[in-house]
């Protein structure tokens, strides 16, 4: 079992975790994720991991609760724990010193940017990051993400933050304004990555998006991760889930996120039914 | 001379209905009352040259076991099977017995004769002792000889625990999943092999003093070189692991699964439970299942438990060539399964959304014996035709999972992708490490992974005493 030693409410729906999880703590590298499950009966989902400390042997996990496995970890107290916790899973991201390296996050997703930006800093990187998300109370983290950019932008959908407009606007006004970008990463909703790599294609920078397929076992047992790059399948789980984002089949990774749609509404209408009212969240 | 004469079949067992159990989950054999394991226990000859043992890869006294249950000393009996085989409940209802003991047996050489039915027996005596509800623990040395890490708890590994355990090592499992039994977990459905058997057969091994750590990735929650630091040897027994695709148009639409992802939901997650339990799974109307071995037998099965309303076997080669244990075909067949012999998918039809709609099929024809022995297929030019279809499975073998092997360069693999092994001893190219299973030999069966375990813990312990020894 794996004890949550502190929960903080950061956005609506958007919580942080430190979850103690030592084995994983002490392995793990920017970019890579963990596979969990709340209970006997719970759904095997992977989380990016957000930061770990080797020390005290905890991961943190950022997520939003979109469905009943994430309800269920949004409803858990510090002191209640994760039935499993597997990892860390994933190549880990490709670290290096690139020059100029832009960091576009958005939604939860900025929770998967943030140690890769580090990690990036810290390679002597000249960091500039762009976060978006529809309002300003949903772009998380902007504080910790600024203290470890060069540079930072927001955009959100409807101007209440930064620039009004979308995260490849603020790649376009980074561009025009005569910034050279080595390498780009993109991490957040699917459709964002996909315009994110269209966007930075037509810029002519190279792009990383961290895909986040339906998986199961996470270990490559299963091939539920499948995604066409390029001309290949490949295992999001294994063979990623970094991939260059101007190779991936977005509209397929879509239709396969929708796969099991009408069950998830099914498992979280029920869940909500069980435990009544959880509008606060 | 007294004349032998022996009943022609097998004690007959019972079994679900058909038209029952393919609306359910629970285990389709029954099993033997004691009368009837007793019937045939008197059918084996208790011939000198035993041929069984040698026909079973680990070797099991199989004429000894059945006397004692014939004298109706059932502890004898669950004893000396026990002390061959770590998981005889398991064993006797997953092994193709046709191929080996029962392949082998005297009886069944005889004219018009079925062999004695050694499996089912083999399950009657695990399944009595477990229903003493009092597993006799075999006595352990207190002193440890030293110490031993297992990657992977499938039936490879928990052999080689157990073993070792048996012996006096101290053994832990790292296993990559939540739960321990590896393909007996994930891979055999309930109705061939329920999971509280399973359970009980590792908790079996646990009480022998084998801890086993899961949610443990070895080269990811545990590298190579701290399994090194810690432990004396290292055995692996990870299975093959990945799951092959025939990779043609299609092979991304929703309603295309892997036998490995289909079956996991299924098994490990207990999708069928959905929504009790939180992990769904498509429910197929018309069910396409691409091969022709266990694995695609449990797919089929499993997808009609699950409410389609036709499932469809397609296989590229004949029935002769069929991989599959001859029960399970018989009971698919019971079921209503379809069989489409010399038949191979080229391509799946989706529609605007993404899902799968038709498999596009060709026929195929035998040529010359390939380097399996069998005949290669061959397509049949413009004998292509469409099968509707809203789930396609495909079952058609697996290759070596590249988690544990990345993290370990230094391990020879073979041509394909294996580790090279030693097969009497498992050793591999780097000292002190051994490995057995299918992360050797590629898919094969459980038995067969029980034996490569049982060698490696002799050659284990082998190992560790003579370099004690020098030290």
């Amino acid at each position: 079992m794996f004890e949550i030693t502190s929960k903080e409410k950061i956005a609506t729906k958007e919580y942080e975790i430190w979850v103690k999880a030592p084995k994983v703590a002490s392995h793990a590298k920017p970019g890579q994720f963990v596979v969990i499950r709340t209970s006997p009966n719970g759904e095997r989902i992977p989380l990016t991991i957000a930061d770990f400390n080797t020390e005290k042997g905890e991961i943190r996990l950022i997520f939003q609760a979109v469905g009943k496995t994430t309800y269920e970890m949004a409803t858990m107290k510090v002191g209640d724990s994760l039935q499993d916790i597997a990892g860390p899973l994933g190549r880990p991201s490709e670290i290096k010193k690139y020059g100029t390296v832009m960091m576009i996050g958005g939604g939860v997703g900025i929770a998967a940017i943030l140690p890769i930006l580090k990690a990036l800093k810290d390679a002597g990187n000249k960091v500039i990051t762009i976060l978006g998300g529809r309002s300003a109370d949903l772009v998380i983290l902007k504080d910790e993400c600024e203290r470890f950019s060069d540079e930072l932008l927001v955009t959100t959908d409807d101007g209440s933050m930064g620039m009004k407009g979308v995260v490849t606007d603020g790649m376009k006004e980074v561009v025009k304004r005569g910034e050279k970008i080595d390498q780009a990463w993109s991490i957040g909703p699917t459709v964002m990555m996909k315009f994110s790599a269209y966007t930075a294609k037509e810029l002519g920078i190279p792009i990383f998006v961290s895909l986040n397929p339906i998986m199961v076992d996470g270990t490559g047992m299963c091939g539920a991760c499948r995604v066409t790059v390029g001309k290949n399948i490949r295992f999001a789980c294994v063979d990623g889930p970094e991939f260059d984002g101007y190779e991936v089949n977005w509209d397929e990774l879509m239709n396969r996120l929708r796969q099991y749609k009408d069950q998830e509404k099914i498992s979280l209408e029920n869940y909500i039914a069980k435990v009544g009212d959880l509008s606060w969240l | 001379m007294a004349v032998i004469k022996i009943p022609n079949n097998k004690t007959p067992i019972k079994e679900q209905e058909p038209g029952e159990r393919i609306h359910n989950f629970k285990e389709v054999v029954l099993g033997y009352t004691l009368e009837e394991a007793v019937a045939e226990a008197n059918r084996c000859l208790q011939c000198v040259n035993q041929p069984c043992v040698a026909g079973c890869p680990v070797n099991i006294d199989i004429p000894g076991f059945i006397l004692a249950l014939k004298n109706r000393d059932l502890p004898k009996s669950a004893q000396i099977l026990k002390s061959y085989n770590n998981l005889p409940a398991v064993c006797g209802r997953v092994c193709p017995q046709e191929s080996q003991c029962e392949g082998r047996c005297t009886v069944g050489k005889m004219k018009d004769h079925e062999p004695v039915a050694i499996g089912k027996l083999e399950r009657f005596v695990a399944d009595w002792e477990a229903n003493q509800g009092t597993m006799n623990i075999p006595e352990i040395p207190s002193r440890k000889l030293g110490k031993v890490a297992i990657i992977g708890a499938g039936p490879a590994g928990l052999t080689a625990a157990a073993d070792l355990a048996k012996m006096g090592y101290e053994v832990k499992i790292f296993e990559a999943l939540h739960a321990a039994g590896g393909v007996l977990m994930y891979g055999i459905p309930e109705f061939r092999l329920p999971k509280s058997i399973v359970e009980r057969e590792v908790n079996f091994i646990k009480s022998l003093g084998v801890e086993i750590d899961t949610d443990s990735i070895a080269g990811r929650s545990i590298t190579i070189s701290e399994l090194k630091d810690e432990f004396d040897a290292i055995f692996i027994g990870t299975g093959a692991g990945t799951p092959s695709f025939m990779n043609i148009p299609g092979t991304n639409l929703n309603g295309v699964y892997s036998a490995s992802e289909f079956l996991t939901r299924i098994n490990l997650m207990h999708a069928y439970k959905f929504p009790e339990s939180d992990t769904p799974i498509r429910i197929g109307k018309r069910v396409v299942v691409v091969g022709a071995g266990n694995v695609a037998m449990d797919a089929s099965r499993s997808a009609l438990r699950l409410g389609a309303e036709s499932v469809k076997i397609v296989y590229r080669r004949s029935k002769e060539e069929m991989p599959a244990r001859i029960e399970e075909y018989h009971h698919a067949i019971e079921e209503g399964i379809e069989f489409h012999w010399l038949t191979n998918p080229i391509e799946y039809i989706g529609d605007d959304k993404g899902n799968l709609t038709a498999v596009k099929c060709i026929k195929m024809k035998l040529g010359e014996p390939d380097a399996s022995g069998r005949r290669r297929p061959i397509p049949i030019e413009g004998s292509e035709f469409v099968m509707e279809a809203d789930m396609a499975i495909e079952a058609i073998g697996q290759t070596s999972n590249k988690v544990l092997l990345s993290a370990f360069p230094e391990l020879k693999l073979t041509s394909h992708g294996y580790i090279e092994a030693d097969p009497e001893t498992g050793q591999t190219s780097v000292e002190g490490v051994f490995a057995g299973g299918d992360i050797v030999t590629g898919a094969a069966t459980v038995i067969l992974a029980m034996g490569a375990g049982k060698k490696s813990a002799k050659a284990i312990d082998r190992y560790i005493k003579s370099k004690k020894a020098v030290v």
